[in-house]
């Protein structure tokens, strides 16, 4: 019997260590120890649900769970056979209790490749993922050789997963055919994307699907060296990853004569230091070469002059994870998964106002509305969709007209979005487009490198106008200023950061229009979000004077007896929320 | 950029030394050299900067442009415990705002400073990955969830 225990950030945040030691400690004191393991896993995806605790073999899904359910879970489940029925997952439609992750909404249609092994396997044990046919793939690599797997990688349709979506295997190809004594396999774990947790996710859990792939794209364009370029912040994901780099080479799967192949490779960890620029790919070799990190003009590709200006070959953590189940399973499955111009399934980390947080991957082509709402659980707390969000600070809000879409590259552009790396934001009724529009663009005013300045000095001034409108001040003319500035802005710039960033604002401007109408012509946030343009009132009427706002606001801007309504001094009022809060009668709304 | 003006101790200049050694002062490992520096200083005065400059061989303006240019290095030193909030997408649709606010109302201080007693230092980060538990707060190693402007009092009542 195993129990597996989620231990990727989200859930360790929540307690999962002590649950793990808690375990433990109650399966000793039954003497069972011996007979059930207790494995910390990677991801489970249903981070909403979390802490997860799965029970093998026969797939019981506890949510929730604390370290003092620990002893309940021993107790009544593994001792006795019964299934702690308040620990498992209730359908929110019939209430009923599900306990196996099959018969879930959140699971049914998603389809897991790259995340295969994530919450299956210890990412800390390659024995593991060994026994899941791990380091199969690059033994069949060996005996087809270069050749055949890179004609194997084009006639699978895979695309890069880092946001480009470029052929992989075309560019293993061009990287193949250039010449020189040394080139380099770099893997992009730079995952810049606020509200994205997919490469992370996998790193964390299945990390050795990462190195044996960028073993076989070493194989197949001839570098004897690999680099993972991976952010500071992602302390777990590092030290898994050198985890399994030292047990790979302990086993002969990294370092000289892989197999008995003859073929040396061995792979580097390079830290990140904080620079969302740095994911795309020349400014990650200059910063991997010790240099700030700023982009440099392409052509030439990094497949002609990457790394200390050798040939290198940039993919993307989640681009990796595909690729040994191609290989074992051939390019016809996976290419037969999909829409017809993007193969396979995406990851996406579903975040927001969504009941169903979490790392879910679906194939490409199923609709925004699958995900939202049959994987997603719908809206969280029964308010009204709004808009989605895709492919982060370089894509766009889509609305309810969009839901419908097919999730694939080219129709997510079609319709003004990106797929972007996979980050997947649900918005309701109270956020206000045009302060989403203005969140985007700081992140991008503070993460452009500053190198050409349509991108320094155009999106600051777009985040100044955006600023403007926010706070009331903007004119009509400011819109128009918008969309021209913004379209300025992407035919110039020199790198897809600065040729990207004036998404967020063109999508909402597309979709949103009368919310900045709204905000220009009557100054009024529709939303109920923009701070500037709203002011507190309590209703008379309604006031029954119990004192719960005046007692709970921070600047003490309310006024009145007991048991008499009581005023707001607005010029007192920062505006911050408290009192609709504490309010039990409704009487607090905005205006 | 203010400038603290410290005095380096006889063993700081020397671990700083061993730390460049370690990477064969080679300049292409200079993020390495300066991500191993700050873990062990806490943040990079302009101090060490010069010596990892002399170290690496390089013009002390190329270690202060690549400083400056990664956020996640600092010159300043940080409080006892640094408080992170998340400002990725996802917290921010869920309310991270609101959260900083109480912070920088209850401490007193506003993003990057440090309160006056050096205990608390205020700072934003851009996501943790643990969106399911938007918004987050980090204070050092510890991630707290689903935080509400309510809980900021409790939070930093733990490090009384
Ligand atoms: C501003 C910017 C940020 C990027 N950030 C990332 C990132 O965080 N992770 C990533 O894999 N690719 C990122 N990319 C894309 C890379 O430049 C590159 O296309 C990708 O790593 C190639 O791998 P793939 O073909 O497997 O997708 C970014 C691109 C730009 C322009
Ligand atoms: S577009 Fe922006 S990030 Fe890219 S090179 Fe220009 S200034 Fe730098």
């Amino acid at each position: 019997m195993h129990m597996l225990v989620c231990g990727g950030t989200g859930c360790r945040a929540s307690a999962s260590d002590a649950i793990v030691e808690t375990l433990n400690s109650e399966l000793a004191a039954k003497g069972m120890e011996n007979e059930v393991q207790v494995i910390m896993t990677g991801c489970f995806g249903f981070c909403e649900k979390g802490p997860i605790v799965k029970i093998l073999p026969d797939n019981t899904f506890y949510t929730q769970v604390t370290p003092a359910d620990s002893a309940e879970i021993v107790a009544e489940h593994i001792v006795k056979g019964r299934k702690v029925n308040r620990l498992l997952y209730t359908d929110p439609e019939n209430k009923e209790h599900i306990s196996d992750s099959k018969h879930m909404g959140f699971y049914k249609k998603q389809l897991r490749i790259a995340l295969r092994n994530c919450g299956v396997i210890n990412p800390e044990n390659v024995e593991e993922y060994i026994a899941r046919d791990g380091y199969q793939a690059i033994g069949k690599v060996f005996e087809m050789g270069a050749q055949a797997t890179i004609e194997q990688m084009k006639k699978s349709g895979l695309r890069g997963r880092g946001g480009g979506g470029f052929p992989t295997g075309l560019k293993w190809e061009i990287a193949s055919k250039n010449h020189a004594d040394q080139k380099y396999v770099v893997c992009n774990a730079d995952e810049g994307d606020p509200g994205a947790f997919m490469d992370r996710s996998i790193l964390e859990g299945d990390p050795h699907s990462v190195i044996e792939a960028m073993t076989i794209n070493g194989f197949c364009i001839g570098a004897t060296k690999g680099l993972v370029y991976i952010r500071a912040e992602y302390p777990l994901a590092i030290k898994r990853l050198q985890i399994a780099i030292d047990q790979a080479r302990e086993y002969g799967l990294l370092g000289k004569d892989i197999l008995g192949s003859g073929f040396d490779f061995d792979i580097e960890l390079r830290y990140g230091a904080g620079a969302f620029v740095c994911g795309e790919e020349t400014a990650l070799i200059h910063s991997m070469e010790g240099e700030r990190g700023e982009p440099t003009v392409k052509p030439p590709f990094p497949a002609e002059s990457g790394y200390l200006g050798k040939p290198t070959n940039v993919n993307n953590v989640e681009t990796f994870a595909n690729i040994p189940v191609i290989i074992l399973k051939g390019a016809e499955w996976f290419s037969a998964i999909g829409s017809e111009k993007s193969k396979g399934t995406k990851v996406f980390a579903l975040a927001g106002k969504i009941n169903n947080v979490g790392l879910i991957e679906v194939p490409m082509g199923t609709t925004l509305r699958e995900v939202i709402y049959e994987i997603g659980g719908g809206i969280k707390n029964g308010k009204k969709f709004k808009a989605v969000q895709t492919g982060g600070p370089s894509g766009g809000c889509l609305t309810e007209k969009h839901l419908d879409t097919p999730i694939d590259y080219d129709n997510l552009l079609a319709v003004g979005s990106m797929m972007g790396s996979g980050g997947m934001i649900v918005m309701d009724e109270d956020d206000c487009m045009v302060s989403v529009a203005k969140f985007y663009l700081e992140f991008t005013v503070e993460e452009s490198c500053g190198k050409c300045s349509p991108c320094r000095i155009g999106n600051k001034r777009l985040h100044e106008l955006l600023e403007r409108i926010t706070k009331g001040e903007g004119t009509m003319e400011d819109l128009d200023r918008l969309r021209n500035l913004s379209h300025v802005i992407k035919d110039s710039s020199l790198c897809g950061l600065g040729q990207t960033s004036p998404n967020p604002v063109l999508s909402t401007l597309d979709n949103f229009y009368d919310e900045y109408v709204a905000h220009v012509t009557e100054r009024k946030c529709p939303a109920g979000q923009c701070k500037s343009l709203m002011q507190y009132v309590i209703d008379q009427e309604a006031c029954v004077g119990c004192t719960a706002c005046a007692r709970n606001c921070p600047v003490n801007a309310i006024a009145g007896d007991r048991k008499k309504p009581h005023v707001i001094d607005t010029s007192i009022c920062i505006k911050c929320g408290a009192c609709i809060e504490k309010c039990k009668f409704n009487a607090i709304s905005i205006q | 950029m203010s400038h603290v003006k410290v005095e380096l101790k006889k063993e700081d200049v020397a671990k700083i030394k061993e730390i460049c050694k370690t990477f064969h002062n080679n300049p292409g490992e200079l993020i390495n050299v300066l991500h191993k520096a700050q873990s062990f200083f806490g943040y990079l005065p302009a101090e060490v900067q010069e010596i990892v400059a002399v170290e690496l061989n390089i013009p002390v303006a190329k270690v202060y442009g690549v400083v400056t240019f990664y956020s996640f290095f600092t010159m300043l030193p940080k409080g006892q415990h640094p408080i992170s909030i998340c400002t990725g997408t996802a917290c921010y649709v869920r309310g991270a705002e609101k959260v900083l606010d109480e912070f920088k109302r209850i401490l007193n201080v506003s993003v990057g400073e440090t309160t006056p007693d050096g205990k608390f230092s205020l700072g934003c980060l851009r996501c943790v990955g643990a969106c399911g538990l938007a918004p987050v707060v980090m204070v050092g190693e510890k991630v707290y969830g689903r935080v509400s402007p309510d809980g900021v009092k409790d939070i930093l009542k733990e490090y009384e």
